[in-house]
């Protein structure tokens, strides 16, 4: 079976934010792979260790993201695809990035592609659904629980804490919710065997792309902080009048009730 | 600039979700004068139409199909994508729910256009449509545009003012065949554990849980609570993992993201990733043991106690506020 997953690098979202000539400032700031990738490559292993076949993890950004790569290789995938837009792309956005992708992938034989379902830090959710479609294969979002059998697969659909169990046929692209498994740490022995395994390096030249292709259809025109909250009232006193207190604050203050 | 924006309206249990009033709002910003047309997709909601209208749209197209009972990306692409192509929208606005997420990117895609996810608020500025949205967990927000092609935005719940319905306005609701076919994915069974009580996600207040709730039973007073309030019940992920609840009240960077008025965090101490879904909240009240939680730092009121004794106080106080209401 051939199977692809969707990775993207990431912020750290236990970092501070902060924001330097009107962008995230990523000194010294920590990246990892998107949470909900690490899920979709974890599945893909698991996916592959049952039914025999290749993981390959995919990602669009620029060189820096090979560190992520290795790691999905040591976590266990077989080979990774970086596609670096960095000095080509003067701006990009979930249309960009899916287009790249999918550009990829209309010319490989393809099962299954699993991709995370959001990513922390855009938060938009677009490009799994979009590169389905881009390729015109189904897909299930957000989903919980993969069977495969055959050509055949058993979906669970997380749908907004509700489940629904849906079947379809591959090939298929799913995106991972939380609580789909538990990703694995890369061990030694993985780490040292990913250093050899197969990391392509491609452009948009090698996907026959110019930059005009893949232009985004979106700007950002500004980034800023949330203003910031100033110290709430912690409420003193006897226990009663601190409820009969905050009950008053509420309906007359805040005027929320 | 005057445009012509489709606002698809999404159905609950029969009844129209209140996003669906929020983006018929949001498509009258984006429209500049121009026309909101209700869409309306399932097997049976022509009679919905008339409510598109009291609350924004000037009129309404609906496409019924039996294909259409339950949402399925494929059967619902045909059908939004049939009324696109009839009525060639400038702008396209939908909620960001679980339909909205799942729906608007693959639209997008089909439209080769850009995708403006989960907005939190739109102006005009500039001449231009300008939207914000959370990034970074709701620890930052940018302002984005669209440069090419339809404007095209899945807006947050709870978020942009609906407009005030009007009842004494009607319009036309005009009905389009649409041939739903080749359905690759099949819904087997749904098993429904969120639909109790209010929606969560669109609740005006929420009471959520965390792991000083305890146990399974510790969830009643605040299940009293929010009855009163006519709100909905939230947990941490601790909590969940815990097994006190189940985890489709998961409020969190892996769970649910909410923005309800008034957000009452018991027995949470405040890890970063429940903060990411909830911190946007208007307003935040922090009942925890510990006076040094990290709650208590985007909390604008806190009690220092058990919330086995603030719960059950606060309840009643609500109940005489009722009362006296």
């Amino acid at each position: 079976m051939n199977i692809y997953v969707l990775l993207k690098r990431t912020f750290d979202t236990e970092e501070k934010i902060t924001i330097a000539s009107g962008k995230i400032n990523e000194d010294g700031a920590e990246f990892i792979i998107n949470p909900y990738d690490e899920y979709a490559v974890e599945e893909a292993i698991q996916v592959r260790d049952a039914h025999g076949g290749e993981v390959t993890v995919i990602s669009v950004g620029n060189e820096e993201s090979e560190k992520q790569l290795r790691t999905a290789l040591a976590m266990g995938a077989d080979k990774a695809v970086l596609v670096n837009i960095e000095d080509e792309v003067e701006a990009s956005d979930q249309y960009t990035t899916a287009k790249v992708i999918a550009q990829y992938l209309k010319d490989q034989e393809i099962d299954l592609i699993i991709a995370g379902n959001v990513a922390i830090d855009g938060g938009s959710g677009q490009v799994g659904p979009r590169v389905a479609e881009l390729l015109e294969i189904p897909y299930v979002t957000t989903i919980t629980k993969l069977e495969i059998e055959g050509t055949k697969a058993t979906v669970v659909r997380d749908v907004e804490g509700d489940s629904e169990v849906i079947e379809t046929c591959l090939p298929l692209l799913v995106t991972a919710q939380q609580g789909l498994n538990e990703p694995r740490y890369p061990s030694l022995p993985g780490i040292m065997k990913a250093k050899k395994k197969p990391l392509a390096e491609l452009e948009l030249d090698d996907l026959d792309l110019e930059e005009d292709d893949v232009a985004a259809k979106t700007n950002t025109i500004e980034i800023y902080l949330p203003p910031k909250k100033e110290a709430g009232k912690v409420l003193t006193g006897d226990l009663n009048d601190q409820v009969k207190e905050l009950v008053t604050l509420l309906h007359t203050e805040a005027k929320v009730v | 600039m005057a445009r012509k924006v489709l606002v698809l309206g999404e159905v609950r249990d029969g009844a129209l979700r209140n996003v669906t009033f929020e983006a018929l709002s949001a498509g009258k910003t984006i429209a500049e004068g121009g026309e909101v047309v209700g869409v309306l997709v399932g097997e049976s909601v022509s009679a919905l139409g008339q409510e598109l209208i009291q609350h924004g749209a000037s009129r309404v197209v609906v496409v019924e199909h039996a294909e259409l009972a339950q949402y399925t990306s494929d059967g619902y692409s045909q059908a939004l994508l049939a009324v696109i192509e009839e009525e060639k929208p400038e702008g396209l606005v939908l909620g960001h729910t679980a339909l909205g997420k799942d729906l608007s990117p693959r639209i997008a895609g089909k439209l080769n256009s850009g995708l403006i996810s989960d907005a939190t608020a739109i102006e005009v500025a500039g001449g231009n449509i300008v939207f914000t949205r959370p990034i970074y967990s709701g620890k930052a927000f940018e302002k984005k545009i669209v440069t090419d092609g339809i404007i095209f935005a899945t807006i947050r719940p709870n978020n942009i003012p609906a407009l005030q319905k009007d009842e004494s306005l009607s319009g036309e609701v005009h009905s389009l065949t649409v041939d739903i076919k080749n359905l690759r994915t099949m819904i087997k069974e749904v098993v429904r554990k969120a639909s109790e009580g209010v929606d969560l996600s669109e609740a005006k207040v929420v009471i959520a849980g965390g792991r000083g709730v305890k146990s399974e039973e510790g969830f009643e007073p605040l299940k009293e609570l929010a009855t009163v309030l006519g709100g909905a019940v939230g947990a941490s992920r601790g909590a969940c993992d815990a097994e006190y609840c189940d985890y489709s009240l998961q409020i969190g960077q892996t769970g649910k993201v909410v923005t309800p008025d008034l957000y009452i965090a018991c027995g949470i101490s405040g890890a970063i990733q429940h903060l990411a879904g909830m911190s946007n909240s208007k307003v935040i009240v922090a009942i925890n043991k510990d006076p040094e939680a990290n709650i208590f730092k985007v909390a604008d009121y806190g009690i220092v106690g058990d919330l086995f004794e603030v719960v059950p106080l606060l309840t009643e106080e609500f109940k005489k506020l009722k009362i006296n209401a």
